[in-house]
């Protein structure tokens, strides 16, 4: 029988593979366990395995081409069998090979499931297979693995099946256990830093809760209306003037702090994120997780691109530590030398282009986070105080929530608190 | 312990039966003046005389109803089909009659009445002639099916099939007669119907086979011992009732499984072992639990498509590499 050749998942966060080189031609014998192609992912380029025995029949992606997860890239059958049911099932010629050079090339977004949907049907009045993504995206575990693995605590997505189409069976639970290390602390960098170090190192610890069905709903109907993570935005205007005077005032007591508005900011958020634990949260699909710490990623502008180093536990620092890491991160983070447990594992960000002269605008929150802090420039504007019109040092912030964790209300009460700590910085120390 | 045939075995059985209970008796087409058309049943009119071994005319519905009378008023008949292929014509008797009887009678009649003679593939005489029909009679509440694969089985579960007080069919494989083995002479030596054998042990796979594929699976493990799998066979012997345990408990050890017979697969014992475990063992199966069945074509004349038709120890080995992720 004909198999389908799938673009495999070959590293936990790829979303779609390019192929650098096919390693067997149209016509090819292949046998189940040999390299086929080699693929090129986010991360790595990677050898694709045959799954099945037979004859490479059709290349349906050609070299220098990309597909996402679970897209029939090519057929491996019997020399002379029919395989045109098989390449019925792939979808239109225009959507598969795009070639790998638009980054907006858009991947599908997965169909909800829907019991009520009525299968596609096309013209002919064939029911058509669901995009590639139900396949991609349902595991095969043999029911001893999936017992094993359950039993011994271990996450299949993270495992690789051995058995025919990508089937996780006992040999890959035994060789999954047998090479289980410990979980990976987070070295720190080991070059003497000019601040004083943290006395928290490693990343948030954090608990989970079951996510009720209410909220899990709340996450289905609203990744159907946009995207898979659907924001809202919340906007807010700051007074800064006291903000503004305190970093004056710190820095004036030592010039080599250097502390800025956004360290202040970034210190504010964690004090806010610890008063709001609903928004120190993640969705996780089953469960929703809730971190201890406020582990503030900050978005730096690198040469083609942004990268988010993280303060970790920043609740628990002081202004001069915050300012002194982000400086070292930020200038670590343009010289490219950042580790990824330093970028990766933010509870929440802040993202500043208040220094391009941005009054206000959205950010994309970096998932799983559950909100991103978007800061507009601090400008002096005229605003009604007590009847009078008077000038203040105003900034526009944009908190941008992930729709599934935080609700309206949840939301802007913890924009409540940023601003009132914001406009009496004193808040941080009582 | 001697080493006779299955033959040999089922000759004594019967010999012995007759000798142990004079309600015993057999009877069946050319079962006393030739011998038996196998020759299972050679000397036993000499020994017995004409009132226990019986030559009946050419009507097996006719001789399977006198049987099933017999035993209702008391007697333990021997009822011998030439094969089970012309058993067909007596199913009245054997499914409406003999496995019904106790049920409908609220009791008052047990059937204590054996059904025996050769079944499942011959050497080529084609559709009519060879086949195996025991998931037929395993689908009847009532009757017990069983099937031996060696000589010191074929006796044992022929006296226990006499002694028992309900019908039973028993399958003897019609390539089998002349297969040798060890068997205790002890007259009562009996294996109680019911029970599965572990022919063989091992760890990798379990292979389940009855009758005419015990031998080849044995063969078949042999050879992959060769290639490092370590397979059990096992053999339930009795297939209605069967002993589902012993099949579940060696699943749960080795975690796949390969069930082979020469019947039809569509609606086959193995169809029904195969939902067994699936229900049972579950969560401890690694593979698909594989089938390897005989053709579902009737049985070729010819000699070469006779033996395609049949799964020999290379279709064995194939399945459990197949289970076993080897290929």
């Amino acid at each position: 029988m004909a198999s389908k050749v799938i673009m495999p998942k070959l590293s936990p966060t790829m979303e779609e593979g390019q192929i650098a080189r096919w390693l067997k031609k149209e016509g090819d014998k292949v046998s189940m366990g040999e390299p086929l192609a080699e693929i090129d992912t986010d991360k790595a380029t990677m050898e694709m395995q045959a799954l099945s025995n037979g004859v490479l029949r059709k290349i349906l992606i050609n070299e220098g081409q990309s597909a996402p997860l679970g897209q029939l890239i090519a057929v491996i059958g019997e020399p002379d069998e029919d395989i045109s049911s098989v390449l019925n099932e792939a979808p239109a010629k225009e959507t598969p090979a795009k070639a790998a050079t638009p980054p907006d090339a858009p991947a599908p977004a997965p169909a909800p499931p829907s019991s009520t949907q009525p299968a596609a049907v096309d013209a002919n009045g064939h029911a058509r297979q669901a995009p590639a993504q139900s396949e991609s995206g349902r595991m095969i575990v043999s029911p001893l693995a999936a017992r094993m693995a359950a039993e011994a605590g271990l996450d299949l997505r993270t495992l690789h099946g051995s058995g025919p189409g990508g089937r996780i069976i006992k040999r890959d639970i035994e060789a999954a256990l047998s090479e289980t290390k410990p979980v990976a602390s987070f070295p720190r960098a080991v070059e003497p830093l000019h601040f004083q170090p943290s006395v928290v190192a490693s990343a948030s610890p954090y608990r989970d809760e079951p996510a009720s069905e209410i909220r899990r709903t709340i996450a289905r109907r609203l990744v159907t209306s946009i995207g898979p993570v659907p924001h809202f935005f919340l906007t807010s205007e700051i007074e800064m003037d006291r903000a503004v005077e305190m970093r004056r005032g710190i820095n004036a007591l030592d010039p080599d702090l250097k502390i800025s508005i956004n360290d202040i900011i970034i210190k504010v958020v964690a004090s806010a994120l610890i008063q709001h634990p609903a928004v120190n949260a993640s969705f996780q699909d089953k469960f929703i997780r809730y971190y201890e710490h406020a582990d503030v990623g900050v978005a730096v502008a690198i040469e083609d691109g942004l990268i988010t180093p993280v303060i970790r536990s920043a609740d628990q620092k002081s202004l001069s530590q915050i300012a002194g890491e982000v400086r070292e991160l930020a200038e670590r983070a343009r010289s490219r030398k950042l580790k990824p447990d330093e970028y990766t594992g933010a509870t929440f960000s802040v993202s500043n282009l208040g220094m391009f002269g941005i009054d206000e605008f959205t950010a994309v929150i970096n998932p799983p986070e559950g909100g991103i802090l978007a800061i507009g420039a601090v400008t002096p504007k005229p605003v009604v105080r007590d009847n009078e019109i008077v000038i203040r040092q105003i900034m526009r912030v944009t908190m941008s929530c992930d729709h599934r964790v935080i609700d309206g209300a949840t939301g802007a009460k913890f924009l409540q608190t940023v601003k009132k700590i914001l406009e009496n910085p004193l808040y941080l120390v009582v | 312990m001697p080493t006779i045939t299955i033959r040999e075995a089922l000759n004594q059985a019967i010999r012995e039966e007759l000798a142990r209970d004079e309600r015993v008796f057999l009877m069946g087409e050319e079962v006393a003046a030739y011998d038996g058309a196998y020759k299972v049943t050679k000397g036993l009119l000499n020994e017995f005389g004409p009132k226990r071994v019986i030559d009946t005319p050419i009507t097996e519905l006719g001789f399977a109803g006198l049987g099933v009378g017999a035993a209702m008023a008391g007697l333990r008949p021997i009822v011998e089909f030439m094969t089970f292929n012309f058993s067909i014509l007596a199913t009245d008797q054997i499914i409406n009659s003999a496995a019904k009887m106790l049920y409908m009678s609220g009791g008052q009649y047990n059937i204590p009445i054996v059904f025996r003679g050769p079944g499942g593939s011959a050497f080529q005489v084609s559709s009519q002639h060879s086949q195996a029909l025991e998931s037929w009679y395993a689908y009847f509440p009532g009757l017990k099916v069983v099937m031996p694969s060696t000589p010191a089985d074929a006796k044992g579960l022929l006296k226990s099939a006499i002694r028992d007080d309900d019908p039973v069919i028993f399958i003897e494989q019609e390539r089998m007669y002349g297969n040798k083995g060890e068997v205790p002479d002890d007259p009562d030596f009996t294996i109680p119907l019911g029970v599965a054998d572990v022919k063989r042990e091992g760890t990798d796979v379990t292979i389940v086979a009855r009758s005419l594929m015990v031998p080849v699976a044995l063969k078949a493990a042999d050879k992959l011992q060769e290639q490092g799998v370590s397979c059990e066979v096992i053999d339930p012997r009795t297939v209605r009732p069967l002993d589902i345990d012993t099949i579940i408990e060696s699943v749960k050890k080795t975690n796949r499984v390969v069930l082979a017979e020469e019947s039809h697969p569509i609606c086959g014992v193995n169809a029904e072992i195969s939902a067994e475990i699936m229900e049972r063992a579950f969560d401890h199966l690694d593979a698909p639990v594989k089938r390897v069945s005989g053709e579902d074509v009737p049985m070729p004349y010819a000699k070469n498509l006779e033996n395609l038709a049949i799964p020999d120890v290379e279709r064995v080995i194939a399945a459990v590499r197949e289970v076993a992720y080897l290929d």
